[in-house]
């Protein structure tokens, strides 16, 4: 084949995944699909797979440290399905060819990204009700989207991670309303970490549509369902009768409902904090990843010894059945 | 008060205060456990520590729940928990020894899980009733953690010579504090006589040949070191459950009478 | 984390008695007998099954998208293997 044909070609079947695509089709991993798009989705889900992983160390901060042991089993076990989701989401991505090894090590060579919210430290127990009810919130907004990505994989993936997520959100506006309705000091402790989260929270989302390098095109192919912005005011929009039910202050002073267009009004946010933090300025960027490295080169004999152990039990059998 | 129900009275008390001994042992190695989430050798191990620290937690809930109950005095699982010192806390020191490397954690497990399979066989026939259906619970959950701390012990006993290594000196370090677990004080004497009590000197054996059984597969070999370090039930501990203790009740301590 | 050497496994579970096992996801593992405990606690952490089964990934044969047309049209020109091919006098309000 000419290489003017093979072009050909390729234009062809772009316009037949295209149509597909349009046609609320779900792809497959074998199918064929522009490598713009696999690039895409590996980018995306591996941030995401990353994000749970990462996500797994400011909560896994407090399990020790869990006020009453059915706080302590709950966390431990958000902490745990956490584990399960970005192991759900590595698997999925596998299957675009690429493996989990490969991701992990683009995640502590710094190539890949994770969500920008767990470079925050967890300071105090209100941090683990505002982390469940705002991060998690805002994680649930996105995900419940994504339920309808056109990656069947991912799509399916999402429906599980969602149906068990609704009980992370949820214990953590629990923890709010004991601390928020509990004793001054206590309220105290729930308005500061509202304070704190609420802001980093509304960034998960990522920056203006306008200013986003990849949404047109995640758009285009359905990867993304929503807009940046879109999911956002959604959120904005849902927080506020939480907050009031707390009778905690709500953090955003220009905050303000808009009869016209059938949202809440807010103020902008701090978008040069927003990008110093993802550029390494956060409290805990580089403990995360080292964290995480530590971790991976601790277990690197327990690898190597399973390796071994499988080897030397195959050259058993073998023998044995010889 | 006669005789009879200051007898009664007593061995009530027995049986909360052994109760909050078991509860002890699972809420100080759940807590070890649960140390390792996100420092595991690899993502599947995370998850799967994390649901033998959850296991641990709930037999901790379990142990201290009916302790409460049977005290009558308003007070909750998490009194038990994170109102007491470290010189009321009547674990086993084997259970408050630091998480060290996989090894150690696998050894320390190895050893628990079998004398926990043997010891909740027991107590399922204690004369109190929820004993009996706490044990019928936990002993579901032991046998699945035998099956994991058994093939990793093979894994790791018969991987590499790094492994093998570790294992063997994880098990020289572990090994003196496994004598006490099968020792018996008075208070327990009251209560085996009382059919409510395990008498764990009756588990030995049993477990030294499970354990010599999965050693000897392993190429792990008992230390012949005759150092043993014991009591745990008397309160007398190691420095470690001091800031285990700490930072566990930290938190709930700070804020007296706040509910969370 | 280097699982490369690990195997990787699909996972299915039956949820029910009388269900069919359904491809819930995969995992690394050294060998099937790990492959089944990590399966139990990465898949069913909420009681969602009665059995499990785990599979090397590389021992399934998938047919490829190319393979599509000869596999699965042939079956499309025989509608007649489909009861709603034959429709039922009014008369009759269920067959």
């Amino acid at each position: 084949m000419s290489d003017h044909t093979k072009l050909e070609v390729e234009h062809e079947l772009e316009i037949a995944f295209q149509a597909k695509i349009d046609d609320e089709q779900k792809v497959e991993p074998k199918d064929w699909m522009p490598e713009g798009y696999r690039k895409n989705l590996i980018r995306q889900m591996s941030q995401h797979a990353h994000s749970e992983v990462i996500g797994m160390q400011p909560e896994g901060n407090w399990i020790t440290r869990a006020p009453s042991l059915r706080r302590k089993a709950v966390l431990l076990a958000k902490v745990q399905d956490e584990a399960g989701h970005g192991l759900y989401l590595y698997s999925a991505t596998e299957t675009l060819g690429i493996s989990r090894s490969q991701m992990i090590e683009a995640l502590q060579t710094g190539t890949a990204k994770y969500a920008s919210i767990f470079n925050y430290p967890t300071q105090t127990w209100g941090d683990m009700g505002a982390i469940g009810w705002l991060v998690d919130g805002a994680a649930i907004c996105n995900q419940v989207s994504l339920q309808r990505t056109s990656y069947g994989p991912y799509a399916r993936g999402m429906i599980r991670i969602c149906k068990e997520e609704s009980f992370h959100q949820r214990q953590g506006y629990q923890i709010m309303i004991e601390l928020a309705h509990g004793t001054p000091a206590q309220k105290k402790m729930a308005q500061d970490s509202l304070n704190r989260f609420y802001w980093p929270s509304l960034m998960m989302f990522g920056p203006h549509d306008s200013d986003s390098a990849h949404s047109a095109k995640s758009m285009k192919w359905k990867i993304k369902r929503e807009t940046n912005d879109d999911l956002r005011q959604k959120f904005i929009d849902q927080t506020v009768s939480q907050i009031e039910y707390l009778g905690l202050e709500h953090p955003d002073k220009a905050l303000v409902w808009n009869e016209e267009r059938n949202h809440y009004d807010s103020s902008d946010l701090d978008w040069d904090e927003f990008y110093s933090v993802i550029n390494g300025n956060g409290h805990c960027n580089r403990q995360r990843i080292q964290h995480h490295i530590k971790a991976h080169e601790e277990g690197a004999w327990v690898r190597e010894a399973m390796a071994a152990y499988k080897q030397k039990k195959q050259l058993k059998n073998a023998t044995n059945a010889a | 008060m006669t005789q009879s129900t200051q007898n009664k009275v007593d061995s009530k008390q027995d049986l909360i205060n052994y109760l909050v001994r078991l509860g002890d042992d699972s809420i100080v190695l759940g807590h070890r456990v649960s140390e390792w989430v996100s420092n595991g050798p690899f993502l599947e191990e995370d998850i799967a520590l994390g649901n033998v620290a959850l296991d641990y937690i709930g037999r901790a809930r379990l142990f201290y729940g009916h302790a409460a109950t049977l005290s009558e005095d308003g007070k909750t699982e998490d009194d038990f928990a994170f109102l007491r010192d470290e010189r009321e806390f009547e674990n086993y020191l084997i259970n408050e020894l630091p998480r060290g490397d996989f090894a150690y954690t696998i050894v320390r497990q190895l050893l628990v899980d079998l004398y926990n399979k043997h010891h909740l066989q027991a107590l399922k026939s204690s004369t109190d009733e929820t004993l009996v259906a706490i044990a019928e619970k936990a002993s579901k959950e032991t046998s699945y953690h035998c099956r994991r701390s058994t093939s990793w012990a093979l894994r790791l006993g018969d991987g590499t010579q790094e492994s093998k290594r570790r294992m063997q000196l994880a098990v020289d370090d572990i090994w003196g504090y496994s004598h006490e677990l099968f020792e018996v004080d008075a208070l327990e004497q009251r209560l085996i006589d009382a059919g409510i009590a395990v008498d764990c000197e009756q588990l030995k054996q049993q477990w030294l040949a499970d354990v010599e059984e999965v050693f000897e597969e392993a190429g792990l070999t008992i230390p012949e070191a005759t150092w043993a370090v014991r009591g745990g039930r008397k309160g007398y501990h190691t420095e470690h459950l001091g800031h285990l203790l700490t930072q566990m009740q930290f938190v709930h301590r700070s804020f007296p009478g706040a509910t969370w | 984390m280097t699982t490369e050497k690990l195997e990787l496994f699909e996972v299915f579970v039956r949820p029910k008695r009388g269900l069919d096992h359904k491809h819930v996801g995969s995992l690394h593992a050294e060998d099937k007998e790990q492959a089944l405990e990590y399966a139990r606690d990465v898949y069913t952490r909420r009681t969602e099954g009665i059995s499990i089964w785990v599979v090397k990934s590389g021992d399934i044969c998938a047919s490829q998208e190319d393979d599509r047309e000869s596999f699965f049209d042939p079956s499309d020109d025989k509608p007649y293997r489909h009861a709603t091919y034959y429709p039922l006098p009014k008369e009759i309000s269920n067959m």
